[in-house]
């Protein structure tokens, strides 16, 4: 029989604010267990929350995002569990009156762009961590009291795939609004995944299971993909599915059991008496909605129509919105975007990453990489001496490329003279390369390229170089050309 | 006339024009205190030591003619469920034990401010909870005019250490008439202000909705003085009122000339008024008619309804607010547990005393899921059904008069194994914390056993300040002049 795969996912993100969700401490990561803790976040009796106006406007600001209405009433419910991480045994959270709901997010599936319904996004305290020992646990509550949006999609997806998929553009768009930083490694994203499969063509949901602790794009499409092929061997070998909850080993790249569930919890929800309901005023709305910076799948279209990058570069140029606008600054200076798209994936992309830099904080500025490529356009400088210039910057040279140039006398030579001297040269003292390339292997003549570059310490323009050889030998200069190409 | 006979107003003004010390006044009390509680049993905790700290750093501001605060140097008791620094807060309920709190409660902060000398805390029944201070799990609290009697609660030790002359001024909380029943029952006047003047940051939580701290006073005009003190908005708490209440600093207009008063029939109609209540109650408003006041009935028809409301209300809140005493975080732990459930449940089995683990089954039954409906939000909305009859009624009369309780104080046991008689001892007073409005118990005579009964008024919401006059207008009437209990 032919099964349909149904997930939906349910995301908490740790919002950027300065302080937590019912108190005043700060909302920071602390090393030092129980440090970062006051009487109200830590649940002491007679202590009472106060919610915190930038957390409540970031999980607006994020749910617009997101394409959530927001309703013009909101309030807080106290959901029960006992559980020593939560010292209240109770959390602040949003049940029937969430502060956002019916959201869409867009996302692009190899390359075929699908919608995916977002049910609501709430606002909630984070719990504290358990540390456990051999004979004893600790708790530290440092965590306890972050202010948390989770996020509940429609059960919409219809692949591990697509559950991917949705995770990276919801935590694009999130990045994008700037509410979070989204990193799954250290916690500030977590994924859990509700997966089912029922017979193609089928209205109602299979059995669900669970997937929790999934902390990577990876892990989420890897253990989906596990327990989807555990539902179907279930099915097909025709037992009945059970709802279970499962764990994930990144290291293992393996799921594992946590419980079988029998009942439903009993959170006992009810409205928390401690916070009177929000009333949220249009006009507050329009507000935060004047802060939501462009999206990402607008800029893509964008990126793709007002500069002409293929959609695999605009692609590329929006998966950071720092690296986004850095594009457009260095384009909007030079008008030379392929190239701007070119250098910000491949050279500066790479050494961001291996010199561990954020784009806002590189030497290189979108003036001087402007600067570069106008070098490189007007010939003043070929390409390799390009990267020499952009290494000379991220290595702390402060001039600018200009200036590099003209410094260090790194201006291309396009004068045939010292070409043909070089080559000369070259020609005595490897006679051999000669005899082949005369002897009917043209592509010898490469070795001269690489011979001419190295006498000229790599000033000589490239075209000038070939053309040269070309005569020289009497073949085609573009053979000498084709390994510019490789990509 | 002893300095424990004075009134805070006196003893106030004679401390700052240095006719007597704030040292002599605590000593004068802690003696009083020292020879006498032991019959009573109003403290649960004496901080002889911090009092006579507090008085001779009065004492020095005065003598070196610094500006001191509307309380300097006077007396004051403190229920033991609101924070003072440093003072153990036992709830009078062993699970509480050993908590210690890092802070002071809003209220305790402002009449540390005002110049209060915190002499210790006083007695209740076990979280608040109950109407004769039987409840506590750390002794009994005898009624100061017969030690044979209960001094009503929950507020028991507070009302007793005022009645008695241990301290001019006390402070109660009152959930469902906590501060109302133990003034009737003792003989001195009590507050429950209208919900929101007064902050509960730092009182323990028990009913959150119906909660509120209001003072205690042998006359109207220190009771006044208390709330003034005590009253204003307090950014920690979202449900303290933030715009200020009108004429809670001016002096009191003790004029009946004009007002209107409305009689409840209901009230009146109830089984089990004693008839010595009826009397005293009715006479008390013919003497407020005498002074130009016009009395009329008025209808609280939803009434009927507000005993079975406010046990769900309160208990369902109550049930939340204490999930956080676990042996995790605060207080006591159950020894030789081996995992955390057994933790738990040992815990509070051994914590909490059988009224408060009543009052915790009964809120965990009405807000689980499938009684939710048919509980929790159907209580919800019978209190404002029963605010709107309040609303209604203040439409016809500024100020409505009731007994507090159907009878005088009862005898010590004599409800103690009888928990519906015990509720329904509230009958009289629950309903305006239903309703958010305030009540006040002055004394309106004794029964023909030598015992108090007292009138009860109730106001508009946030027209505190006209309750005060008008009870002080009955005050002057009634002949009872800030009577202290002979012991």
């Amino acid at each position: 029989m032919d099964y349909e795969i149904v997930i939906g996912l349910e995301v908490h993100v740790q919002l950027l604010t300065e302080t937590k969700m019912f108190c005043s401490c700060r909302n920071q990561f602390t090393h030092e267990p129980n440090s970062n803790v006051c009487p109200v976040c830590i649940g002491m009796p007679g202590t009472l929350p106060v919610i915190n106006k930038q957390a409540f406007e970031l999980g607006i600001l994020g749910a617009l995002g997101l394409g959530c209405e927001i309703p013009e009433l909101t309030k807080f419910d106290r959901k029960h569990y006992y559980y020593p991480d939560l010292p209240k045994n109770y959390q602040i959270s949003q049940y029937d009156l969430p502060v956002s709901q019916n959201g869409i997010i867009e996302v692009e599936v190899d390359g075929v762009r699908k919608k995916f319904g977002v049910t609501r996004a709430h606002l909630e305290e984070d719990a504290g961590k358990l540390m456990h020992e051999s004979s004893h646990s600790n708790v530290d509550l440092n965590r306890t009291g972050t202010p948390l949006l989770e996020i509940v999609s429609e059960p919409d997806m219809r692949s591990p795939q697509e559950a991917r998929a949705y995770l990276e553009m919801l935590k694009l768009i999130l990045q994008y609004t700037g509410i979070s930083d989204c990193n799954m490694e250290e916690g500030s994203l977590r994924c859990d995944a509700n997966v089912s499969i029922r017979p193609r063509g089928e209205t109602k949901l299979g059995t669900k299971n669970e997937i929790k602790n999934m902390n990577s794009f990876r892990g989420v499409e890897a253990a989906l993909t596990m327990v989807v092929d555990e539902l179907l061997r279930q099915t097909e070998a025709g037992e009945a599915i059970r709802q279970v909850t499962w764990g994930y080993s990144i290291d293992r790249n393996q799921i594992f059991k946590m419980r079988v569930k029998e009942d439903a919890n009993d959170y006992r929800y009810f409205p928390d008496p401690d916070l009177p309901a929000v009333h949220v005023g249009r006009d507050w709305v329009e507000a935060i909605r004047a802060r939501l910076p462009e999206l990402p799948l607008a800029k893509k279209d964008r990126f793709m129509k007002d500069y002409g990058l293929s959609d695999y570069d605009a692609g590329l140029m929006i998966q950071d919105k720092k690296m986004a606008d850095y594009f457009e600054e260095t384009t909007r200076i030079s008008n030379m975007p392929k190239e701007a798209a070119n250098w910000i994936q491949n050279d500066l992309a790479r050494e961001l990453s291996s010199r561990k830099v954020a784009v806002e904080d590189t030497a290189m500025k979108p003036e001087a990489l402007a600067e570069l490529l106008d070098l490189v356009s007007k010939k003043t400088i070929n390409v390799p001496t390009a990267r020499r210039v952009f290494m000379k910057i991220l290595d702390g040279d402060t001039a600018s490329p200009a200036a590099i140039v003209e410094k260090e006398g790194l201006a291309q030579v396009s004068d045939t003279g010292p070409i043909k001297d070089a080559l000369e040269e070259a020609i005595k003292a490897n006679p051999k390369a000669v005899a082949d390339i005369e002897g009917g292997k043209p592509a010898t003549a490469m070795f001269f390229v690489g011979q001419i570059m190295r006498t000229m310490k790599g000033k000589a323009d490239p075209e000038a170089v070939a053309g040269v050889i070309a005569e020289r030998f009497g073949i085609d200069p573009e053979i000498l050309k084709s390994n510019k190409k490789k990509k | 006339m002893e300095l424990f006979e004075q009134t805070a107003a006196s003893l106030a003004a004679d401390i700052k024009s240095k006719k007597v010390s704030a040292k002599e006044v605590t000593d004068a009390l802690l003696a009083r205190i020292d020879a006498h509680d032991k019959n009573i049993g109003a403290f649960t905790c004496i901080d002889a030591e911090g009092a006579r700290a507090q008085a001779a750093e009065i004492d020095s501001r005065i003598a070196k003619g610094e500006s001191v605060g509307a309380l300097a140097g006077v007396p004051v008791a403190i229920k033991d469920n609101i924070h003072v620094t440093g003072m153990p807060t036992t709830c009078s309920s062993k699970i509480m034990k050993p908590f210690v709190p890092p802070y002071d409660a809003f209220v305790t902060k402002k009449m540390r401010e005002a110049g209060a000398v915190f002499l210790g805390k006083t007695n209740l029944d076990e979280f608040a909870m109950g109407s004769s201070t039987e409840n506590s799990a750390l002794q009994i609290t005898h009624n100061p005019h017969d030690f044979e009697r209960v001094p009503g609660g929950s507020s028991g030790g507070s009302a007793a250490a005022v009645a008695a002359g241990f301290s001019p001024l006390a402070l109660g909380s009152d959930t469902g008439g906590s501060i109302r029943a133990p003034a009737s029952f003792c003989g001195c006047v009590g507050l429950k202000p209208t919900y929101g003047v007064v902050s509960r940051y730092g009182l323990v939580a028990f009913g959150s909705s119906l909660d509120q701290i209001g003072p205690f006073g042998r006359t109207v005009e220190d009771t006044a003085l208390l709330l003034s003190v005590i009253a204003g908005h307090d950014p920690k708490d979202s449900t303290s009122r933030a715009e200020p209440v009108d004429g809670l600093n001016a002096p009191l207009n003790p004029s009946a000339k004009g007002l209107k008063i409305g009689l409840p029939k209901e009230y009146f109609e109830t089984d089990g008024l004693s008839d010595e209540v009826r009397n005293s109650v009715l006479a008390a408003v013919d003497a407020l008619k005498s002074e130009g006041a016009q009395v009329q009935e008025v209808s609280l028809p939803m009434i009927k309804y507000a005993v079975p409301t406010y046990y769900i209300v309160a208990t369902a809140e109550a049930s939340s607010n204490l999930a956080r005493y676990d042996g995790v975080h605060y207080g006591s732990r159950a020894e030789g547990t081996d995992n955390i459930i057994d933790l738990f449940s040992k815990t509070r089995e051994e914590g909490f005393g059988p009224e408060v683990k009543r009052r915790i089954m009964l809120g965990t039954y009405v807000l689980s899921a499938g009684y939710y409906d048919a509980y929790y939000l159907r209580a919800l909305k019978v209190r404002t059904r029963i605010a709107q009859d309040f609303d209604k009624a203040f439409e016809q009369v500024d100020v409505i008069a009731s007994p507090v309780a159907p009878d005088t104080a009862f005898k010590l046991g004599e409800l103690i194994n009888d928990p519906l008689a015990m509720y329904l001892s509230d009958i009289y007073t629950i309903s305006t914390n239903l309703a958010s409005v305030p009540g006040i118990s002055v004394p309106c005579g004794t029964d023909s056993k030598g015992m108090p009964v007292g009138l009860q008024l109730m106001g508009r919401r946030f027209e505190d300040a006209r309750l005060l006059s008008t009870a002080a207008a009955y005050e002057r009437l009634s002949g009872w002049n800030g009577k202290i209990a002979s012991l």
